[in-house]
């Protein structure tokens, strides 16, 4: 059963295969699929279906600028040292219409204690807005979300959405959908006390 | 020559009376104000608009109350002559990039355009590459069983003398 030497030792004058040639086509080609891809995800990691869920308690509440309705433009940056009530909303919105009134009441509750209520009107029309502003009587200054960018950098599912921002610009309480006065003064309460 | 007359006389007032019947029928012309703006101008408008709420819908024939309140914007818009530019860049100040139908060509919504064309221009050079030489090369030439070659008919001695017996009896 022996083998005889001539089956193990490799062939002496067994052509080796061609090496594969340095192609930079394909390098190129590669290169510029991957630099597409990482262009792709960066986009939706910043706006779309990849960016992480919603801007929560304990992150840094987005920087925005609002123009609003009626006049100046409003910077949270401009309100560190002061606890901010950011809510967005829309006229079409029934369950906006829920909590307008609490929003108002709680909005002049505190307005002696420098706590800021801001109104972002998302995806609605200027007519519809001022008209639901009248509507509900409400008198802190709110403004359109301009090419939906501060709906965008807060990851807004829906409407309404309220954020409630402390002294150091983080966001320290959600609400998603209605909210009402009392849970509102609760964490409001809370971080005056702190 | 009467009779000719009258008869193009009863022509002329027939005209005249149609002439004054479709001026009544037709509404009043009023200075100032704005012209009517029909449903297929809207809609003409809208179906290039996507409101972010209702995704994936046209705004032609959305029926949340938002679209609603956008079609009316448009009404308005219209109304005031604008055009369907000025309307499509209004909307996307407010509402940003995402609400036109057909993204514009800047930024990153170039390769909207540019991906697709890339994608089925390599798909064709990959066909081209591989496939198109497996139609051009020819089958190889089937290669005689071994069995068969061994019972080929001049080589097998029984089958010599089967057809020389038939030929016997033939």
């Amino acid at each position: 059963m022996a083998t005889s030497s001539t089956d193990t030792t490799p062939d002496a004058d067994a052509v080796p295969a061609p090496r594969r040639k340095f192609r930079w086509g394909q390098i190129l080609v590669l290169a510029a699929l991957l630099a597409l891809l990482g262009l792709v995800a960066f986009q939706m990691s910043r706006i779309g279906p990849l960016a992480a869920g919603q801007v929560g308690a304990g992150e840094a509440a987005p920087e925005f600028t609002l123009q609003t309705f009626d006049g100046p433009a409003v910077t949270l940056a401009d309100l560190r040292g002061q606890v901010v009530v950011v809510n967005f909303w829309a006229s079409w919105c029934k369950p906006c219409e829920e909590e307008a009134a609490a929003l108002q009441s709680t909005s002049q509750k505190y307005a002696d204690q420098g706590v800021v209520f801001l109104g972002v009107a998302y995806v609605d029309t200027e007519p519809e807005s001022r008209a639901f502003l009248d509507r509900f009587a409400i008198t802190y200054p709110n403004g359109p979300d301009l090419r939906t960018d501060i709906s965008h950098r807060y990851r807004v599912r829906g409407v309404p959405e309220t954020f409630v921002v402390d002294q150091t610009g983080t966001v320290r309480k959600l609400f998603v959908g209605p909210t009402n006065g009392d849970a509102l003064s609760a964490a409001i309460d809370q971080l005056l006390t702190e | 020559m009467r009779a000719r007359w009258l008869w193009v006389f009863l022509l002329l007032l027939a005209l005249l009376a149609a002439l004054v019947s479709v001026a009544e029928g037709a509404p009043p012309a009023q200075a100032g104000t704005p012209p009517a703006v029909t449903d297929d101008q809207v809609n003409a408008v809208a179906k290039g608009l996507y409101c972010p709420v209702c995704e994936n819908t046209p705004l032609d024939v959305c029926p949340t109350l938002a679209c609603i309140q956008w079609r009316a914007t448009i009404r308005e818009k219209l109304a005031a002559g604008w055009t369907t530019q000025q309307i499509n860049d209004y909307f996307v100040a407010q509402y940003g990039e995402r609400v036109l139908a057909r993204p514009s060509g800047r930024g990153l919504n170039v390769l909207v355009w540019v991906i697709p064309p890339l994608v089925i221009l390599a798909g064709v050079a990959l066909l081209w590459r591989f496939l198109l030489p497996m139609v051009r090369k020819p089958a190889p030439a089937a290669a005689p069983l071994p069995a068969a070659a061994a019972r080929d008919a001049s080589a097998d001695e029984y089958a010599q003398r089967l057809e020389a017996e038939l030929r016997k009896r033939i």
